[in-house]
């Protein structure tokens, strides 16, 4: 199992995967806005994508859980 | 001269036109958003009013409560500064209905450049070398390739309403033009509010070179210098110089008389930027943009002509003539700007946070337009310029040395910076040999090219 946490502050822009997605290594789960920039978070691992703990428009902490991957 | 603005901007713009408002005994206002209340340039300012919250659609953006502003605090002109309403001539011209002096070009100059493929054909039209590309919006993919033909590769899709590199994708082949292209078109439509594309070729390498035009009051246009901003991370420039070390006097001669007829073009009023393309193998040059308003890296032109922009645009928009003698300006000495970001020095990705130790660099020829002070906390909302650090020097070589000596003097604490990117760029045998282009970045840090 693997978690994919926020690396910074930033607002949720669109959620790429959903839960139950079968996800391979580098692929976009979602995008983050911050700054005026576009940052895509991607799996680092491959799996089921077991949870997906953000929405469009959430504002999310550096550390915040974002998705977990079994 | 004005008798007082107001400042529809943020940060260390905001602090740059109040700073010359001041100088000059002009009463300035500032207006803030909820998130920025602790920043100084609202200290700075005679007035500030707060206008929304953080969001910059409710607070930056909101014409609506910045007129509002001007009325509350009569306020006689308003300042865009860079971004934001800058180039919107929908908002040029409410300020102007409102009785108020617009410090920019006219609305119709504006809108004549804002619309991407309009500038290029307008260009075009008027001699002003463009290049290979599409002369209207390409509506689908479909066309998109079949443009692409006629053109050729590699070209970037780019937002026909967008500017400062948002948007943009390169395409090497008809593969990555399908695959880049919806991604464009929706990005074009949530960033400016309008989907249209315009598909043009890409040189590389190539060097990024712009030009500073002053439209005068009485219609002449005059062209002061040229600024090198070939380092690039994202298509978004970190660092910029002048002169230009890739551009003999021959291209700067015509690159600046293209400036002048570009200008001529919209009859141009007040400070404005002309971007271009170098092709530095062939000695040749396209017109990328024009940017209708004062550009960041404004301070270097500053530097080596000792000629104050902003006090120029004041009083360009009040129909009076500029303070020097227009054909005694002389360029002197050389001078860098390094934008100081709040992002990591790596990958540059954005680092919001509160800042705990600020310590600037200062000394001979050392030139500080800075955002933030300490204990200040930098938002997500925002672009994450902190600071421009500029350098003046006799020489290259001396702006050079006087650079990698301040940057090493500027602690920033709280943080991440892009500090050790600078001092690493300072360092790189390519940026001090002067033959750099717009790759540069991405050979300095491989990891922070673009993933898509």
């Amino acid at each position: 199992m693997s978690e994919v946490r926020a690396e910074m502050v930033a607002n949720v822009w669109k959620v790429v995967a959903a839960e139950g997605d079968t996800v391979a290594d580098g692929d976009t789960l979602v995008i983050l806005e911050s700054m005026k920039m576009e940052i895509p978070v991607l799996a680092e691992t491959s799996g089921t994508l077991a949870r997906l703990a953000v929405a469009e428009g959430d504002v999310i902490q550096e550390g915040d859980l974002i998705a977990v991957i079994d | 001269m004005l008798e007082s603005v107001l400042v529809a901007n943020r940060g260390e713009i905001a602090s740059r036109v109040i700073a010359t408002a001041r100088r000059l005994g002009v009463r300035s206002v500032a207006v803030y958003s909820a998130a920025d209340a602790d920043l100084p340039f609202v200290a700075a300012a005679d007035e500030a009013v707060l206008i929304g919250p953080p969001q910059p659609a409710a607070s930056y953006l909101n014409g609506e409560a910045i007129l509002a502003a001007a009325r509350q605090t009569g306020a006689q002109a308003v300042h865009p500064g860079y971004g934001f309403l800058a180039e919107n001539s929908s908002f040029a011209a409410s300020v102007r209905s409102a009785g108020l002096v617009w410090i920019g070009p006219s609305p119709r100059s504006i809108a004549q450049m804002g619309d991407k493929i309009n500038a290029r054909n307008l260009m075009e039209r008027a001699g002003v070398p463009v290049a290979a590309g599409t002369r209207e919006s390409v509506v689908d993919l479909q066309a998109a390739l079949a443009a692409a033909e006629q053109i050729g590769y590699p070209l970037m899709i780019k937002a026909a309403a967008g500017g400062g590199g948002i948007g943009m994708t390169a395409a090497a082949h008809p593969d990555q033009l399908a695959a880049g292209f919806e991604t464009a078109r929706s990005r074009a439509e949530r960033f400016f509010g309008d989907p249209a594309i315009l598909l043009e070729r890409y040189v590389e390498p190539a060097r990024h070179v712009e030009v500073q035009i002053l439209g005068l009051a009485d219609g002449k246009i005059l062209a002061i210098g040229e600024r090198d901003c070939s380092v690039q991370r994202r298509h978004q420039k970190v660092a910029e110089e002048t002169p230009s070390p890739g551009v003999g006097a021959d291209l700067r001669a015509r690159m600046l008389a293209a400036a002048v007829r570009a200008g001529e073009t919209v009859d141009y009023r007040g400070a404005g930027t002309v971007e271009f393309l170098v092709d530095v193998a062939a000695g040749d040059f396209m017109f990328l943009e024009m940017n209708t308003r004062l550009q960041v890296e404004h301070p270097v032109t500053e530097l080596v002509t000792g000629v104050d922009l902003v006090e120029q645009q004041f009083l360009i928009a009040a129909g009076q003539d500029v303070s020097f003698a227009s054909d005694a300006l002389s360029v002197t000495g050389h001078a860098l700007e390094l934008r100081v970001y709040a992002e990591d020095s790596q990958r540059f990705l954005p680092s919001p946070g509160t800042i705990e130790e600020w310590s600037p660099p200062s000394g001979p020829g050392v030139r500080l337009d800075a955002g933030y002070a300490a204990g200040n906390t930098v938002t997500p909302f925002y672009d994450p310029l902190l600071a421009k650090l500029c350098v003046h020097g006799a020489d290259r070589a001396e702006a050079l040395a006087r650079a990698r000596a301040a940057v090493g003097a500027f602690r920033i604490t709280g943080l991440k910076t892009n500090l050790q990117f600078h001092a690493d760029l300072l360092e790189s045998a390519e940026f001090r040999s002067g033959d750099y282009d717009t790759s540069l970045v991405n050979r300095l840090r491989p990891a922070s090219a673009p993933s898509r």
